[in-house]
């Protein structure tokens, strides 16, 4: 007879490939019974290599590929990596321009944080949930595509100003819009606080502590639900929001219930300001000429996104394509913070833990890394050597180089097109 | 003989149950849907998906055990197929019947959650084991409250076969509301073992992609969702026969347009149901059957023990 405790631990492998999960990523979780002992991550499967691409482009070039670094938050990260260009640049933007960016970065929030809602109810098997948060998000995004023409990615930033203006038919299309979603949300609210099944899934799990938020450096909601008020939004205010009057939504429970509670609040913080924005909106021009070639020079860029602080770091050298790029993402500052809260959790609250951070894996992704189980096949014989040899880098032009090789070992060869192109240029 | 096997396979043996099994699911997803705000599914689907998924390639993993794992599916579908024969449909009584069926009736529905487990546990993939064991540990949970409540209104019928249980039922049309609870306990119960949500825990999508048929495909999957159709007419039609015994003395077109409507009230409470809440914990879901589902199956059970003493015959 075996002695229950001589049973080793479970190990459940939770991706790359899983219902769960909305993009690639790997959980490997230690279960004994329905108990979770240990938990590791590992990223890696999306890596696309933006920041290396945006070296290759000039900025305008670069500013759409930004903005498609994220699916949900795509407005986020072009806005803060302009904002970064204008800075060196010196180009002050036009208060009009400020706001229409504003009222753009609010919409995304409550676009996002609906689909949040509806996700998290998924991940509880709260089915109802997401049919009617993604049902009502529909809303905002077809007010998205009047304004800017796209659902998802807006591309309505530009570098020193915004592309598109918007009319006083527009302005009462978004106050129409905005009531219908505040009602709405207030339901949510109703139902947050009094639907006992979710309450009964939310409360208590994936306690992160404000301790342990601070020393995890968390952001957005995931470190507003753990008591931390951090916004970027009010602590070092950019485009518009220094005019604008709204609360820092934060409570003190630090667990998934809290964060959605901070999600619901934010978004009746949201509808406020895009009230406040059409209200106050300034006239004048929306867009400064700027040229293409940007001056020397760094800068850092803060910018709050729905899921928390995006920060982008732009270098300059004077020509028209940026030196350095380096995007950290809020799920970056986010991840680390999961393994806590799946600490003597059970299975159960592992969906709902890991979707509380809103993860956003490609947007975090980057690099691939390259593991030595010894069973690499031998074509990628030099990689493996690299694998073994504990070297986890590879210098840029070698990469470069053996990709050309390799597509040449595969008949498809470049080097004719590539003269013909710099011959024209 | 020849009205044995015509009982068997058409009626209400395995061709009805298919029948209305398909119908049963297709009130269930359109209900679920139309409550969720969606169109939901034509009425053909439900066919149209056991069609698609008999004709796809059968894949067996290769670590499972391959005649169990072929065997666990037909199993399920004729433990629940069977249990139909001794339930009163048409009037007050039923196919087969004899004193103590609705004992075996009980445990028939039973089978098919051995069945599910056994097929999950010798796939052999880590998914399909913790659903196979969720799917047992959740079955100690809501049987017994399940049990009772059935039983307490046997009890108070003072006959161990459902046919007896549907007569007396509709002779003492009064009785009937002596055992609301026991309806209500037993229809959360139901929940429990079609495995419908809040109790979904054993094949709960976003922890352990579909628990014990992780690996199921194909024909056997194809059996597999028949057989929690069959399951949810079978005990539908058990607590509409226990609970809801009424019109049984229409002439016989009524009686078994009354049965349908009663069935698809069940259905219908079923889908209202599992459209109101969140997925429970395993712990949670167990600590709900036995705090709340067994002490009240237990009211029942003396509620009824005090009326038979009190009440005159």
């Amino acid at each position: 007879m075996h002695d229950l405790h001589d049973f080793e631990d479970v190990k459940i492998p939770i991706g790359p490939q899983h219902p769960a999960l909305k993009e690639p990523e790997s959980f490997l979780i230690s279960l004994r019974g329905e108990k979770i002992t240990a938990s590791s991550v590992r990223l890696g499967y999306n890596h696309r290599g933006i920041e290396k691409a945006c070296e290759e482009r000039t900025y305008t070039q670069g500013l759409y590929l930004i903005e498609r670094i994220c699916g949900i938050c795509s407005h986020s990260h072009s806005t803060c990596f302009v904002q970064a260009v204008e800075e060196i640049a010196g180009i002050e933007v036009t208060a009009r321009a400020k706001y229409l960016r504003t009222l753009i970065g609010e919409l995304e929030r409550i676009h996002s944080h609906l689909l949040w809602l509806g996700v998290a109810g998924h991940e509880i098997g709260f089915d109802t949930l997401l049919m009617y948060t993604w049902r009502d998000r529909e809303v905002v995004m077809d007010l998205l595509a009047t304004l800017t023409g796209n659902r998802v990615n807006y591309g309505i930033n530009t570098v020193g100003g915004v592309r598109r203006d918007i009319s006083s038919k527009q302005k009462e299309e978004v106050l129409k819009a905005i009531d219908i979603l505040e009602e709405r949300t207030k339901y949510y609210i109703d139902l947050a606080k009094g639907e006992t099944t979710l309450i009964k899934r939310l409360q208590g799990v994936g306690v992160l502590s404000h301790e342990d938020a601070e020393k995890l450096d968390a952001v957005g909601p995931t470190a507003r639900a753990s008591g931390i008020e951090r916004d970027v939004r009010k602590d070092d205010p950019y485009a518009a929001y220094g005019e604008l009057d709204f609360k820092v939504i934060s409570v003190n429970s630090c667990d998934v219930y809290g964060r959605t509670l901070v999600r619901l609040g934010e978004l009746m913080e949201s509808f406020s300001l895009v009230r406040q924005i059409i209200r106050k909106i300034p006239d004048g021009p929306i867009l400064i000429k700027s040229s293409r070639k940007i001056p020397a020079g760094e800068a850092v860029s803060r910018y709050e996104a729905p899921r928390g602080e995006d920060l982008h770091y732009v270098r300059a050298n004077g020509t028209e394509k940026p030196d350095r790029v380096k995007v950290r993402a809020p799920t970056l500052a986010n991840i680390q913070s999961v393994s806590k809260m799946l600490e003597d959790r059970y299975l159960a609250d592992m969906p709902i833990v890991i979707a509380a951070i809103d993860p956003c894996f490609s947007c975090t992704d980057r690099l691939v890394a390259i593991h030595s189980h010894g069973d690499i096949p031998r074509a990628n014989k030099e990689l493996r050597g690299y694998a073994l040899a504990g070297k986890n880098t590879i210098v840029w032009e070698t990469l470069r180089l053996k990709g050309i090789e390799w597509y040449k070992n595969r008949g498809i060869d470049f080097t004719s097109l590539n003269e013909k192109l710099t011959k024209l240029l | 003989m020849l009205k044995a096997l015509f009982h068997i396979l058409i009626f209400p043996g395995l061709l009805f149950l298919f029948i209305f099994g398909f119908f049963a699911e297709y009130v269930d997803r359109k209900l679920y849907a139309r409550f969720q705000n969606r169109i939901g599914p034509p009425w053909f689907q439900p066919l149209a998906d056991f069609i698609k998924l008999i004709s796809k390639q059968e894949i067996i993993p290769e670590e499972a055990d391959s005649n169990v794992f072929k065997l666990m599916p037909l199993l399920a579908l004729a433990a629940s197929s069977v249990a139909i024969l001794y339930i009163p449909i048409l009037g007050e009584r039923s196919v087969f019947s004899f004193n103590g069926d609705v004992i075996v009736v009980l445990y028939l529905l039973t089978v098919p959650t051995f069945a599910y487990f056994l097929g999950g546990w010798y796939s052999r993939s880590v998914y399909s084991m913790i659903g196979a064991v969720r799917s047992l540990t959740q079955l100690f949970a809501y049987e017994v409250p399940l049990f009772l409540c059935i039983l307490a209104s046997a009890m108070l019928a003072d006959t161990w076969s459902l046919s007896g249980i549907a007569a007396f039922y509709n002779q003492h049309i009064g009785y009937w509301f002596c055992n609301i609870i026991g309806f209500v306990v037993a229809l959360i119960c139901l929940l429990g073992k079609l495995e419908k949500v809040p109790f979904d825990i054993p094949e709960a999508e976003t922890e352990i992609v579909a628990g014990s048929f992780t690996e199921y495909n194909a024909r056997l999957l194809a059996f597999i969702r028949m057989s929690f159709n069959v399951e949810m007419v079978v005990g539908a039609s058990l607590l509409a026969a226990v609970f809801l015994p009424f019109g049984l003395n229409l002439p016989p077109a009524a009686v078994f347009l009354c049965y349908l409507i009663q069935v698809l009230i069940i259905i219908a409470a079923i889908s209202f149901l599992r459209t109101l809440f969140a997925r429970l914990r395993l712990d949670q879901m167990i600590n709900f059957c036995w705090k709340y589902l067994a002490p009240l199956a237990f009211l029942q059970v003396l509620f009824n023990l005090t009326l038979k003493v009190v009440l005159p015959r």
